[in-house]
């Protein structure tokens, strides 16, 4: 089954609305040819393909919607899943807040797709695993990870006239490498766009050395300490306190971001000053498509501006209820930081924890943000500027908004997607003050 | 976990069109058809024949049908109606000592038969870095035999009329009991799943599931504070009448909180927790330290699942998801050393079996009957879950049958059977335990949960907490989470309630793999009480 390309969706969407008897449809086609390759013991376990194109429609009458989908493309089959929509629709109850659908918008072209990934085979793939656990063997080491690519588009259209239609291309490498006799462990990850931008071989060396370096770890007291968290253990905590980044829950009462008394917390310092992050569709190093789900049409604009909320989600519904202007969903997080790389943080520390990875975070308390979770691959003591010896790993009991107000320096911000992270993200690794973590944990 | 994906998804507006993970949206009278046996045994023929045929020493094919039912409401409002469907046939092959897998939606012979040439394909392919072939326990040829979940009443033959007045009827009895919002659902499943190999079993099995969760959220407006309480039901392999409220099928605590086993009354559970939401807001906070917990069966279930059923995994326990969900601390040796894993009290029961649990099938998805068997028996550890081609290494010849993959199109492999805490033998109720706790915390309900890749280190929430002070219940108390490490905690366990208190938990959503899979497993006990656990208060102030 191959992709579509923009003229072949335009003509299948157009096709499809045409068929349609209610006040308002919209169709949604999208497809993808997506690779993985798993290993584990240093042996490959399983790899595969999965090549698939589907077609998504929505019907209104009224405020009483239906959707179904397909993924087959015949003439009957496109009549099938309107006249499937439309029944749906006619049976379902009204929903007040059903929002009209958009009129024709203008979308920029963001940088979503590069043709070196589109071009991975599974020999390719093969490599990947085999320059993973080839230096590992060397070593006595156990690796064990994953590669997953894919290449795709996403193509919309609508009653009203409004039209989509963009290619993307993602890459996600993890790996774990472990000592055989399991006292050590290291990981690394990377994501990115461009498979050009990413090398196996270079990147096992992280794991490896995290991995012999990681071994005979020494317990160290819970307690509040300085911590450099890596971008990709700094990006799970800020994925979770970015969930409740919503207009509604906080308008009503039942977020962070609730003011006492009424109201949201929009134009309010709740972090420290040098704490900004924006979403931008076009940035080079994580870009989105150019809409959100509504196909409202995403801008760069600040969320987090010196410290102060500078943006909440609001839906289409929230928005006309609170008289509000209609912004897209973003589809990246970008924050600022320094130029430091986490070696040059470590530097600059005179006792301090530095931390890989977090795992396993889960929220505790929707109130105040506080999330716990535990540290992994990699925790080492930083004395006087260098990393004196590994530790043992910690469970952690902190709030990302309390995280965010402790801060001490901010690196240079890395690609942070896939495993780590829900969003596309750009996260520096950063240097906080009074980390809470409250109790070991024996796991290597 | 995929639950976050999940409730992300659950929030869809015109997201909702693609429906990631479950499938194409149907009609609701979709949902009521089947396929016919004697097509699907000409169609897996065709696969086993072309698997056979092109080298495959062994074949199994499974045709899925995977039917999903959604039903969203807030407040006053339904938010979305989605049926979905997903179908297609998944072949799996050992060919040159390896295994290999292909799958199509396709169910026409010749692409089925296309997809096991493929399958055999990539088996030999991946053969060539293979360092051992694969060695399949045997499995007893079945014939052609049936199973299904003893339902009552089929939820999707239910008008979806009835199910939204059921929800609204909810969330109004939550409003006017002093609830500030909502959030309520049914979420229906029904897998039609067809099995066949090349060891001579044709398997038909209609399993179902039900979900019935709610949060109910309660705001303070002048101190800014909100508290919410989920929903006391549990996900159960059962029918519409899982939602009947019928009397036998509660249990009441000590303290007249009301507890749900067979049997679920959506309305009484949602007032319960508008009052108890708002209780909250006012409760005093924990003071930290050594407890007591005693610990109902809708809390036990996650920490059962999290402490014994993923570190029992044999794939976990061998290193094959160390990139992921991690390793075990409970390695090989400690079978052979007959580690101490609980205090003699703890036996600790694997099972596809019980019924109304979400494990329970007749045969796993490689076609191996299904059974019970412990895991841990008076305290030591005795045994791991492993499948077809993992029991070898535990010197046995048959399958545990816990194979189980979430789709047609997903790789079978192990994942996590019902998981149990046995009863105690003793006569026990829960107000007889409680009598001689002098300092302790009863947690009713799951919630936050955290534990390390080893499953040594965990954090546990909960709904709904009571201090017991000298053998009494003394009222609720709030920002309560306990730490454990897995050993200490089950060697702590003190007390057991007999079996007329034992009751299911449970979770749709257990995450395992790359890709990742998805699978519902159930977890059974009676309240439990574990001496001396360490806990901590989870207040902070953002100023």
């Amino acid at each position: 089954m191959k992709l579509f390309t923009e003229a072949e969706a335009r003509a299948l969407l157009e096709k499809v609305i045409k068929l349609s008897v209610a006040d308002e449809c919209s169709a949604t086609l999208t497809g993808s040819i997506d690779g993985n390759i798993r290993f584990a013991l240093n042996n490959v376990s399983t790899s595969g393909i999965v090549n698939n194109n589907s077609l998504a429609v929505q019907v209104a009458f009224g405020k009483r919607t239906g959707v179904a989908t397909i993924n087959e493309f015949d003439d009957g089959a496109l009549e099938r899943v309107v006249r499937r929509a439309e029944d749906l629709a006619r049976l379902a109850p009204e929903n007040e807040e059903y929002m009209p659908m958009l009129g024709k918008q203008t979308y920029p072209a963001t940088p979503t797709y590069a043709q070196a990934t589109a071009d991975i085979t599974p020999e390719y793939r093969a490599q990947v695993a085999a320059d993973s656990i080839a230096p590992c063997k060397a070593e006595k080491l156990v690796a064990a990870g994953f590669l997953s690519d894919g290449a795709g588009y996403y193509a919309f259209a609508n009653s009203k006239g409004n039209f989509g239609f963009q290619r993307e291309t993602n890459t996600n490498y993890t790996c774990t490498v472990r000592t055989e006799d399991g006292r050590g462990s290291g990981w690394v990850s990377r994501d990115v766009q461009d498979v050009s931008d990413f090398n196996a071989q270079d990147e096992i060396k992280i794991a490896i050395q995290k991995a012999k370096g990681s071994a005979d770890a020494k317990a160290l007291e819970p307690g509040k300490y300085t911590v450099i968290l890596e971008p990709a253990a700094a990006a799970g905590l800020i994925s979770f306190m970015l969930f409740g980044f919503d207009a509604r829950q906080a308008d009503e009462g039942r977020s962070f971001l609730s003011k006492k008394g009424g109201g949201n917390k929009i134009g309010e310092q709740v972090f420290d000053p040098r704490v900004t992050m924006y979403a931008d569709p076009a940035d080079p190093n994580a870009p989105v498509f150019p809409w959100d789900d509504d196909g409202l049409v995403r801008t760069r604009h600040p969320i987090i501006d010196k410290g102060k909320v500078a943006f909440l989600n609001y839906s289409r519904y929230w928005s006309k209820k609170q008289g509000k202007p209609e912004i897209a969903q973003p589809g990246n997080i970008l924050m600022s930081g320094g130029t430091k790389s986490t070696a040059e943080l470590v530097k600059g520390t005179q006792k301090g924890i530095l931390v890989t990875r977090t795992w396993y975070i889960r929220m505790v308390d929707p109130q105040t943000v506080l999330l716990t979770g535990l540290t992994r691959d990699g925790t080492f003591y930083i004395e006087n500027g260098e990393i004196k010896h590994p530790i043992k790993n910690f469970r952690f009991n902190e709030s990302p908004v309390i995280m965010l107000n402790n801060v001490d320096e901010l690196g240079k911000p890395v690609r942070i997607a896939g495993d780590e992270s829900p969003f596309a993200m750009m996260i520096p690794p950063m240097k906080l003050r009074d980390f809470t973590f409250t109790s070991l944990s024996d796991a290597v | 976990m995929d639950r976050r994906d999940f409730m992300q998804f659950t929030g869809i507006g015109l997201a909702g069109l693609m429906l990631p993970g479950f499938g194409r949206a149907v009609a609701a009278e979709t949902l009521l058809s089947t396929m016919d046996v004697g097509l699907k045994k000409a169609i897996a023929d065709a696969a086993l024949g072309a698997a056979t045929s092109a080298g495959a020493s062994y074949c199994d094919v499974r045709i899925g049908r995977y039917l999903n039912q959604f039903v969203i409401t807030r407040e006053d409002k339904v938010q979305n109606v989605v049926n979905t469907e997903s179908l297609g046939v998944g072949i799996r092959v050992i060919a040159n000592g390896t295994w290999g897998f292909a799958a199509t939606s396709d169910l026409s012979t010749a692409s089925v038969a296309a997809a096991a040439r493929q399958a055999v394909a990539i088996a030999k392919a991946n053969s060539k870095t293979q360092t051992a072939p694969v060695q399949l326990a045997k499995a007893p040829a079945m014939g052609e035999v049936s199973w299904k979940t003893p339902i009552v009443k089929n939820a999707m033959a239910v008008p979806i009329k009835e199910k939204a007045e059921l929800l609204l009827a909810v969330n109004a009895a939550a409003l006017k009991a002093g609830a500030d919002y909502v959030n309520s659902m049914l979420f229906l499943v029904n897998e039609q799943k067809y099995f066949a190999s090349t060891d001579g079993s044709y398997i038909d099995q209609d399993v179902h599931r039900i979900w019935a969760p709610m949060t109910v959220t309660a705001i303070d407006k002048t101190s800014g504070k909100f508290r919410s309480r989920d929903g006391l039901s549990s996900p159960m392999g059962m029918g519409y009448e899982y939602l009947d409220g019928s009397a036998a099928g509660k249990v009441m605590t000590p303290n007249g909180v009301v507890n749900y086993s067979s049997s679920y009354d959506m309305v009484e559970d949602a007032i319960a927790s508008a009052k108890q939401a708002r209780e909250k807001l006012t409760a005093p906070s924990v003071k930290p330290g050594k407890y007591d917990l005693v610990l109902d069966p809708s809390h036990l279930w996650l920490t059962i699942h999290e402490s014994v059923g993923h570190p029992l995994e044999l794939d976990r326990v061998l290193g094959y998801e160390a990139n992921y969900a991690g390793t075990s601390f409970a390695t090989m040796d400690k079978l052979k050393s007959h580690f101490k894993y609980g205090s003699d009290k703890v036996t600790i029961f694997a099972d596809k079996l019980q019924p109304g649990s979400l494990g329970a099938v007749g045969y796993d998805d490689e076609g191996v009957k299904t059974k019970r068997w412990d895991l841990i028996k008076d305290g030591t550890l005795v045994n791991y879950q492993a499948i077809r081609d993992q029991v070898h290494l535990l010197g046995e010849s048959e399958s545990h049958g816990c194979c189980y993959a979430d789709s047609w199109s997903s790789v079978q492999f192990q994942r996590m059977p019902n998981v149990s805490l046995a009863a105690g033998a003793a006569k026990l109720s829960v107000a007889d335990m409680i009598k001689d706790v002098e300092k302790g915390i009863y947690i009713i309900g799951d919630g936050s949960f955290s534990i390390d890749q080893q499953r040594y280190n965990a954090q546990f929430g909960g709904q709904l907490f009571y201090e017991i002070k000298d053998g009494k219940i003394a009222g609720m108390i709030e920002d309560v989470a306990y730490q454990m490490r897995t050993p200490e905690f089950w060697n702590a366990c003190s007390a057991i309630c007999d079996a007329s208190d034992y009751r299911l938990g449970g979770s749709f959503f257990d995450g395992k793999g790359q890709p990742g899979q998805v699978s519902a497993v159930s977890h059974g006990s009676s309240t439990a009480r574990f001496n001396g656990i360490n806990v901590i208060n989870t207040a902070r102030s953002l100023g």
